[in-house]
């Protein structure tokens, strides 16, 4: 069936409430409204108002609640309407969340799932337009995920629910209407924790992830027609724990890497897989490992500005040509 | 426990007897306990912050004393008392202020971080009021579970100025949860004295903003604790919604064993412990018949041997090893098998 990535993660909850009446969904405007964004659509009339539960502008009750009925056995879904604000439930993820089973001594579970909707390329500017991932990937205790198709926003979703662990999916809001995919009936997950190669190459890897899959692919095949380069892609799907095998692998395949995401540069992603990569695959390597990510700053209103800002098929393009070269 | 000598004769069940009894036997237990504690940190053997509730053990058995098994509880840091009266082992929660492999976190945190959900207790963490938004999600479940339970939340006056509490306060009234506040009001948030933390004498007035009953009880007095939980755990059990009681009490020591609490005026501290709970208790168990002086003999007898084997139990117990520190962090993946809807 034909579907867009936001039906897609709608399509995940109706079916995890169906299986597991113990799932639950809890957020700002999730219920009458069907979430900002739509994700929720239609779950207050199939689940009912217990079970789809609109809340006052809360992130940290949000979560916190979360956590208490996860602890009881329950598996909240909680909806962060913008990734933006994350940022008030902080605590509740990164010291109720993901230390509740370590300081309990293994004795407690916390499984909960926080929908953050995240990414730029919408005109959100400052407060609608963030990728607060690396804020969470250095959180021992969770796990992240970030899909990049619209299957994967079905699979990752589902394995998410079924975690008995936090994880924080990244859904990518630019993605929500612009992507559609044919996914197959009936029930199917994606692995936590295994990234995907989403094409194979054989001259330079792309390692990518959520929003700029789509534009490493465009790119990817634009020099491969304009330059002759094989270039492959992987898409890394979790970003807690990272897929270390796969980089490793395409690394030690290609020996030129190119980081590209559209968080920021400083501290994102880019820095931990180019770190895995020099420190265990270094002998392989036929260039540096290159990183194309937002420029440090915030995430600006006015369109040049913005796309100035950000990663585009276009910058790829240059940047494989760049280290293509070297 | 059973009955010491000395204990009244009565024409009244004897189970009420008991129960007068072992609330004395808490109070002491937790005093002893927690003296007990007191010493050990400056003998170097239990590490790390150790934060006193000498001065307030009334609100704890008093609170939890009336509350079932299937309760959920999420005490604050100065409740070690909470562990007690849920019945976990005194050893293991020796061995946890140890840092011991036996302790409730297995060495991974410190003090009472480490809870124990077999007991309904949920280890919080130091970010004081955020175990709040937590309660009431136990709450929410019961109710969405139609469980009979009550998820209790305890907490300073000095969280009380967190949004944590804001937040889960609103909530839980918007929802009628079943959710019991108890505020633990000592005056001061380490240093910093009640006026300076609120603009009004009660927390209590807040409950009303959030459209539940708040109510204000002397937190020494034991039997003033045990009265309001007589009056509003029944009817929060059957939906009522949510409550909050603010016990005003006092702190003996400082914010912890490392604070002098200078701060404070002598005769406040003179003044608060003149209404220590324990002698206020034992003054009614007089005056009920009970011949006081045997009895607490014989309590103290008992709660000294209950400490002292808790000490031996940790002090005998491993340390954990250090790979262990990279242990616990993660549940092995995969939900249980749902239950069909």
């Amino acid at each position: 069936m034909e579907m867009t990535y936001v039906k897609a993660i709608n399509s995940a909850l109706f079916e995890e409430m169906r299986r597991d009446e113990n799932v639950f969904v809890m957020g700002e405007d999730v219920a009458e409204l069907g979430g900002a964004f739509k994700a929720t659509e239609g779950l207050l009339q199939a689940y009912g108002e217990e079970r789809v539960i609109d809340t006052p502008i809360s992130e940290a009750l949000i979560v916190g609640a979360g956590i208490g009925a996860a602890v009881l056995g329950m598996r909240p879904v909680l909806e962060m309407q913008f990734a933006d604000f994350i940022s008030c439930a902080f605590d509740q993820i990164v010291n109720s969340a993901a230390t509740l089973r370590y300081r309990h001594g293994g004795r407690a579970e916390c499984p909960i799932v926080v929908r953050a909707p995240s990414g730029a390329g919408i005109h959100g500017a400052l407060f609608h337009s963030q990728n607060p991932e690396a804020w969470f990937t250095r959180v021992p205790g969770l796990k992240v995920v970030a899909p990049a198709t619209v299957y994967d926003a079905k699979g990752l979703l589902k394995s998410a629910i079924r975690d008995n662990n936090p994880v924080i999916y990244f859904e990518h809001k630019r993605l929500y209407r612009s992507i559609k995919e044919d996914l197959p009936e009936g029930d199917f997950t994606v692995p936590i924790g295994v990234a995907e190669v989403r094409k194979e190459g054989s001259d330079l890897s792309l390692i990518t992830y959520g929003g700029t899959l789509g534009q490493s692919l465009d790119a990817a095949r634009i020099v491969e027609k304009e330059d002759g380069l094989s270039v492959e892609v992987v898409d890394l799907r979790t970003l807690l724990p990272l897929d270390r095998d796969a980089i490793l692998a395409t690394a030690r395949k290609t020996g030129k890497i190119l980081v590209v995401h559209e968080d920021r540069l400083t501290g994102g992603i880019g820095g931990e897989v180019a770190a895995i990569i020099g420190e265990h695959a270094f002998e392989y390597l036929d260039g540096p490992v290159r990183r194309l990510a937002a420029l440090d700053t915030h995430t600006a209103f006015s369109p040049p500005m913005e796309e100035f800002i950000l990663p585009s098929t276009n910058k790829i393009v240059g940047a494989i040509r760049s280290l293509a070269a070297y | 426990m059973s009955q010491p000598e000395g204990a009244r004769a009565s024409a009244e069940p004897a189970a009420r007897v008991e129960q007068e009894l072992q609330l004395y036997y808490w109070m002491k237990l937790i005093r002893a306990f927690e003296d007990r504690v007191s010493r050990l940190h400056r003998q170097n053997k239990v590490l790390g912050g150790v934060y006193s509730g000498a001065g307030q053990e009334a609100i704890i058995a008093g609170t939890c004393a009336p509350l079932s098994e299937g309760d959920f509880v999420a005490p604050l840091h100065r409740d070690l008392g909470v562990f007690l009266v849920r019945g976990v082992d005194p050893g293991r929660l020796m061995a946890q202020l140890m840092g011991k492999e036996t302790g409730l976190s297995r060495g991974k945190d410190s003090f009472l971080h480490g809870g124990d959900m077999k007991h309904g207790i949920f280890g919080s963490t130091s970010m004081l009021g955020s175990s709040l938004p937590i309660a009431v999600g136990a709450a929410l479940k019961f109710k969405m579970k139609r469980e009979k339970n009550i998820a209790v939340a305890f907490f300073g006056e000095g969280a009380s100025s967190r949004g944590d509490v804001h937040e889960a306060m609103n909530f839980a009234g918007v929802h009628k949860l079943p959710v019991l506040f108890v505020c633990e009001n000592n005056r001061y948030a380490y240093s910093t004295p009640l006026e300076k933390q609120m603009a009004i004498e009660d927390v209590a007035d807040r409950a009303q903003a959030y459209g539940f009953r708040g109510h204000v009880v002397s937190g020494n007095d034991l039997l003033a604790v045990l009265d309001m939980m007589e009056r509003v755990v029944p009817r929060m059990r059957q939906g009522d919604g949510p409550s909050l009681i603010e016990c005003k009490t006092y702190r003996y020591r400082g914010h912890s064993e490392h604070d002098a609490a200078l701060y404070r005026d002598k005769e406040e501290l003179i003044e608060w412990q003149s209404r220590d709970p324990i002698p206020l208790y034992e003054l009614f168990l007089e005056k009920k018949g009970h011949d006081i002086k045997r009895v607490r003999e014989q309590v103290d007898e008992r709660t000294q041997k209950v400490v002292q084997e808790a000490v031996d139990f940790a002090e005998q117990s491993p340390l954990p090893k250090p790979e262990e520190a990279l242990e616990d962090l993660l549940a092995p993946s995969g939900s249980p098998a749902p239950k069909a809807k």
